[in-house]
């Protein structure tokens, strides 16, 4: 009977005021959906803002909600992202462990084979600055795992699509 | 423009949306709203004796009337007070705009006194609510307020009005527009859609209707009706949809699911096309959803696109106003629809029905009795609320309803306590009309203290108290599901309703016998005072026909 869950990107658009945050997580909340990631930022018109949320899902309740999104009168916009035709970005900070020269340089080296950049350099720790899709981070945070991985913060995923397929207000 | 307190431009955008009533209770964060209220004669403030009946009382007036309710309350205790009647009417899509004081600006998120962050409280229980942020916001807020909670699927919105934002004075503009970009609420039907449908139910063998409170919230009774019969459709009601058409009408089944019907649960069952219009396939309608009319292809029509699918997956999606999409569905069956022979299933249903009637016919103070005698007294426009449990049920099986507006009961939130301060509500906005609550003794004792308000504000309506010393539903199950195991039912000894009711000013009447039952009905309807009249009734007594809950639809216990 469960239907084949998969990952969904969702984006909206959304007034930019405060409590719509919390309007569009209880919402999730009360009728048990599960938020992946959400990031929040302003979009590209005036006093609106994008969020972009990821869910893990059947498509029955994909499209719940996705109804229940539009349902909120502060969501102005909602779209599902076809990862196909999706560029997904996400921002990682990562604090690795390097207590000798040998691990600095290893950890410097990786850094440089996955494109990210040291950000800050303290005598015993790298601060590295990783972008890329949310599976290229997470494999660079395993291979740090082994040298020990002080902190993470990760922004969580914001996407848009390719080409003409737009999710602006019209 | 014009210079003006926030507390003056509340009051003047009021009258603006034609309002004429307030239920509430004033307090600290309040009093500057109240300062101008003293001075207006245009609007009535009813003053309740518990916030949560000011609710009620809003909720049975939008029900009655189909306006607008509007209730207030005071910050902190006061509004949290209100809670249950807003996620009452949040459940049952009833357009009531609740206000609340908040304790000043500059005391927001410090834990002054009184103060409660209302507006989290209420988000998922309003369809939307506000805090005015400045004073020149309010004529604004309010108009939208009033938009959002009558259009689309209505539904409660609450404004919470800091206290200095009443008292701070402004230059008001009342005449600017509102637009609010989320919000597009779509009344029109596809007309794919409708055509798709319209060729389901003209080649139809059993197509059967059931009607929720859509249809009365859309005013869309005489086209449920006139569509019902070119189809000769029977048509089965939800609990709200109670009254959207006559349920003495020859199609009508009556109610629908855990306490449908016989008819009702079997005819539905046994539908090849069913039409499904502003209802939500709730569990206490369907029962055991997978097994719910598994043979029928269903076309649902509901305003609120995320119903859609929600519960069931229909064949045929509309997502319109509900009076729209039957007039368009009507105009296009006109032309193509053939009169097909169904005496046999008619027969069929009518027998069914008499299996109906035949259960209600019990002699003493049988509560089916009793509502079949109390209908007998009643004028046909007469509004019925009701409390929750089983009188309820009696009352939705055994009492019809011949009108839409004409019964009103706590369907989503099923809220004890309900009935007495919406039969209020009810008066109110028809004060022509007799309006009757029909209570158990342990929902009464829930709201009971409005009363007060019910004779000082000389609100008269009538109480029927179907007084069993238990509560009664959750006897019921005990009954049934849990080996007579009555645990915390007993109410034990139950105030004296009479003396009760004349302690505060009401009349009450003891009844022993169902002659006597008509004599005090005949008493209250002629009183000016509200009536409560308490009637013994077997503690024993179970409400059927019943499905288990979770079962099909089509297993009843009768007996």
């Amino acid at each position: 009977m469960a239907e084949k869950k998969e990952s969904y990107i969702i984006s909206t658009i959304v007034e930019h005021k405060p409590g719509v945050l919390y309007q569009v997580s209880n919402m999730f909340r009360r009728r048990g959906f599960n938020i992946e990631t959400i990031t929040v930022g302003e979009s590209e018109q005036a006093g609106l803002a994008r969020m972009t949320i990821t869910i893990n899902g059947d498509e029955k309740t994909v499209e719940q909600v996705v109804k229940q999104l539009n349902k909120l009168l502060d969501v102005v916009k909602v779209s599902i992202l076809d990862p196909e035709v999706t560029v997904t970005r996400e921002l990682a900070l990562i604090r690795i462990n390097t207590p000798n020269a040998a691990v600095r340089s290893d950890v410097i080296n990786y850094t440089e084979i996955f494109k990210g950049r040291v950000v800050d350099v303290a005598h015993d720790s790298l601060l590295v600055e990783m972008t890329g899709d949310s599976d290229k981070i997470t494999a660079f945070i395993e291979l740090m795992r082994t040298f020990g991985v002080k902190e993470i913060a990760r922004t969580g995923i914001t996407a848009l699509p390719r080409g003409m397929r737009s999710t602006k207000l019209e | 423009m014009v210079r003006m307190t926030g507390a003056k431009a509340f009051v003047e955008s009021l009258k603006r949306q034609n309002v004429e009533v307030i239920f509430g209770i004033p307090g600290g964060a309040t009093i500057p709203i109240y300062d101008v209220l003293y001075d207006t004669d245009d609007i009535r403030h009813i003053l309740m004796r518990h916030e949560q009946c000011a609710a009620h009382a809003a909720d049975g007036y939008a029900r009655a009337s189909g306006r607008v309710g509007v209730c207030m309350a005071t910050s902190g205790p006061g509004a949290t007070n209100l809670v249950t009647g807003i996620a009452n009417a949040y459940m049952d899509s009833s357009p009531i705009v609740a206000f609340t004081g908040q304790v000043p600006r500059p005391f927001i998120g410090k834990d002054a006194f009184q103060e409660t962050d209302i507006v989290g409280i209420t988000t998922p229980i309003t369809k939307y609510n506000f805090q005015v942020p400045e004073v020149s916001e309010i004529p604004r807020i309010i108009k939208k307020a009033f938009y959002i909670a009558t259009t689309g699927r209505p539904g409660p919105v609450l404004v919470d009005l800091p206290k200095d934002t009443q008292i701070e004075t402004d230059e008001i503009e009342f005449d600017d527009d509102i637009e609010i970009r989320g919000y597009r609420p779509n009344y029109e039907p596809h007309p794919i859609q409708i055509g798709r449908a319209a060729d389901l139910l003209a080649n139809a063998e059993k197509p059967v209707i059931i009607a929720g409170g859509g249809i009365i919230a859309s005013g869309a009774s005489s086209e449920l009706v006139a569509l019902a019969e070119l189809l000769q459709a029977p048509v089965s009601t939800t609990l709200m949809g109670k009254g959207c058409i006559p349920e003495n009408h020859p199609l009508s089944l009556g109610l629908l699911g855990m306490h449908g019907t016989i008819a009702s649960n079997i005819i539905v069952s046994e539908a090849d096309v069913l039409l499904a219009v502003g209802m939500r396939f709730s569990d206490r309608t369907t029962g055991n959803i997978e097994k719910f009319c598994p043979d029928a292809k269903i076309i649902h029509i509901d305003i609120d696109t995320a119903e859609i699918g929600k519960n069931i997956q229909p064949h045929v999606p509309i997502v319109a106003d509900a009076k729209r999409a039957l007039n368009a569905l009507y105009e296009q069956l006109v032309q193509k629809f053939r009169k097909k022979e169904r005496t046999a299933w008619m027969r069929r249903i009518e027998e069914l029905k008499q299996q109906h009637e035949e259960m209600g016919n019990k002699s003493g103070l049988s509560p089916p009795r009793l509502m079949k005698e109390l209908r007998k007294m009643l004028p046909e426009d007469a509004i019925i609320t009701t409390e929750v449990g089983q009188n309820q049920m009696w009352a939705a099986l055994y009492l019809k309803a011949y009108k839409p507006r004409a019964f009103i009961s706590s369907g989503g939130l099923g809220t004890m306590g309900f009935g007495f301060p919406a039969s209020l509500g009810a008066k109110v906005a028809c004060p022509d009309v007799p309006v009757v609550d029909i209570a158990g003794d342990g929902s009464f004792l829930m709201t009971e203290q409005d009363l007060a308000s019910s004779v000082a504000e000389k609100i008269p309506v009538i109480v029927i108290i179907l007084d069993n010393r238990f509560l009664g539903m959750v006897a019921q199950w005990q009954r049934l599901f849990y080996d007579r195991r009555y645990s915390s039912i007993d109410l034990g000894k139950t105030p004296d309703f009479v003396k009760l009711a004349e302690a505060f000013g009401a009349q009450g009447i003891y009844v022993g016998s169902l002659s006597e039952f008509r004599k005090a009905v005949q008493t209250a309807l002629k009183s000016d005072v509200t009536t409560v009249i308490d009637v013994p009734i077997s503690s024993e007594e179970n409400v059927f026909p019943m499905v288990p809950p979770g079962g099909e639809i089509t297993k009843i216990i009768k007996e």
